[in-house]
């Protein structure tokens, strides 16, 4: 065994033992991103939502005001031989969902947002679970979470008046031509009068996974079984789609098609702004039936991430990159709600 | 009569878990701030390694109390030997204690845990922020402890040069001088 140092042999070594440690910590920093260039997080995205529509503990950071419903599904058998996943061949699955309005602020009036979104939970009985977020507009404005920022960034309300600066936004637009199919969509949009007969769409793309193990290119939509009829022009109620709701609901079941478009090559499958060609073939996958309406602050989606990516076995991720950027956002945005929740209590 | 050395199969577990344990403190918190594709990939490791991290740590802790073990250097200092002592029982309980607070996190938060392994705790979104907190300070302790055991292995292989480094060697061993 060989004796232990003194002096200056000594200070030499635990120098180099302070720099080994040292150099473990600051590896941990930057890979952690407290040091080293600043990029976009989930932390960011949260925090500019905040910074525009305030701060509402408690409550989702996006899609804040929504109410919990909830049915089952109904498979028709048609989707059975493109995806294994159990939910596209039970008779039956429990489904527990959420209406809201986009936006961060629950407090807005219910026909005052575009957007409109229902997201469901649907759990069959081999204990598998599904989770998906659906938007009334067929595709998003932009193809990747940056432009998405930047989005959200130029939509900021000018102080002085509350609202966005409209040159600020056509500025965007104008550097972003792969906004064009949701422009369009936003120009012809016909609100109807009732979350009941609102279409919803997955979005981004999936890939469904049959016995074989290929993979075919999805999106899926939600077709609404209740005729349109269009939103009155005057709307004094706040709760104008949540009363809505609640009426139709305690008359019987709503339900809506859940229709499967089927991607062929060449189509873009990791585009969430880019359409596909009218014409795809579809497959009818099944039936929603919604049949319950719960107390605003009680429901069962209400301790739910609806997290895009909680896919059951027999549906997988696409490589869009906003899928990705919606899973750890709605992730960060579940942590800070369950946090103030500690504070406030949870809310719908 | 104490061994001079670890037994192999501790030595074996100590550096496999060392590698993914340090993984996993990296993986862990950079997924958290990362919203690219990588975000799904590093999460999906991140809950399996959690999972073979679980298993190994109960292995580790009864072969802990099975196995004979080399004593600490007789000419220790009492306030080094009871820091010894002491960080690596918090060694051995954050190891415990990380993994099941990442299972039992998701278990409040609603979500689905890796092989359908059932709920360990009930569904409830503040406890789901208290295990989720716990999960993300446990881990902080955990890198910090880390960090220090490797000082510590280093001052004894390069200032004190005593056998305890050695102990613990990865390869085989040489003959004690």
């Amino acid at each position: 065994m060989n004796s232990p140092l003194y002096g200056p042999a000594k200070a030499l070594r635990l120098a180099a033992i302070g720099a080994v440690m040292l150099a473990a910590g600051v590896g941990f920093a930057y890979a952690a991103g407290w040091i080293g260039a600043a990029k976009l997080t989930p932390q960011r995205i949260i925090d500019t939502f905040e910074a525009q529509a305030g701060h509402y503990p408690g409550y989702r950071k996006n899609h804040a005001k929504g109410l919990c419903v909830s049915g089952y599904f109904q498979a028709s058998g048609q989707a059975a031989s493109l995806s294994t996943a159990r939910v596209f061949s039970q008779a039956r699955v429990p489904v527990i969902g959420r209406f809201a309005i986009g936006g961060a602020n629950p407090y807005a009036p219910d026909t005052a947002i575009p957007v409109r979104s229902l997201a469901l939970q649907l759990s069959s009985d081999d204990g598998q679970v599904w989770r998906t977020g659906m938007n009334n507009p067929p595709v998003l404005a932009v193809s990747t979470p940056q432009a998405f920022y930047e989005q959200v960034l130029a939509s900021t309300p000018d102080p002085a008046t509350g609202k966005p600066d409209l040159a600020r936004q056509q500025a965007f637009f104008a550097a972003h031509p792969e906004s064009a199919a949701f422009r369009q969509w936003a120009a012809s949009y016909k609100p109807s009068n009732s979350f009941a007969s609102t279409q919803y769409h997955s979005i981004n793309a999936f890939r469904l996974i049959d016995a074989a193990g290929a993979a075919q290119p999805v999106r899926w939509q939600l077709e609404p079984q209740t005729a349109f009829t269009a939103l009155p022009g005057q709307v004094d109620d706040k709760l104008f789609l949540q009363h809505d709701l609640q009426q139709r609901l305690a008359q019987g079941p709503l339900r809506w098609t859940l229709r499967l478009v089927l991607a062929e090559p060449g189509d873009a499958v990791d585009d969430p702004a880019s359409p596909w060609p009218a014409q795809r073939r579809s497959v009818d996958a099944g039936t929603l039936v919604l049949e319950q309406v719960d107390a605003a602050e009680q429901g069962a989606c209400r301790d739910l991430n609806f997290d895009p990516l909680i896919l059951p076995h027999g549906i997988e991720a696409s490589a869009d990159p906003i899928l990705a950027a919606r899973s750890a956002a709605y992730s960060e945005s579940f942590n800070r709600r369950s946090r103030e929740s500690l504070g406030t209590g949870a809310r719908p | 009569m104490k061994p001079e050395a670890f037994h192999p199969l501790a030595r074996l577990l100590h550096w496999l878990m060392a590698v993914l344990i340090v993984a996993m403190l990296f993986i862990g918190v950079s997924m958290v701030s990362d919203l690219s594709l990588r975000h799904p990939l590093l999460i999906e490791l991140h809950k399996a390694t959690g999972l073979a991290l679980l298993v190994l740590v109960l292995l580790r802790i009864a072969l802990r109390l099975t196995l004979p073990h080399p004593p600490l250097p007789r000419d220790l200092p009492t306030l080094q030997r009871l820091a010894a002592g002491a960080s690596h029982l918090v060694l051995y309980a954050l190891m415990l204690a990380m993994p099941l607070l990442g299972w039992a996190m998701l278990s409040a938060g609603g979500y689905p845990r890796p092989l359908q392994l059932p709920a360990i705790a009930p569904h409830d979104l503040q406890l789901y922020a208290v295990l989720r907190q716990a999960h993300g300070w446990a881990g902080y302790l955990l890198f910090a402890t880390v960090v220090l055991h490797l000082g510590a292995a280093l001052m004894h292989a390069l200032v004190r040069r005593d056998g305890v480094l050695r102990s613990m060697w990865p390869g085989p061993l040489r003959r004690s001088d």
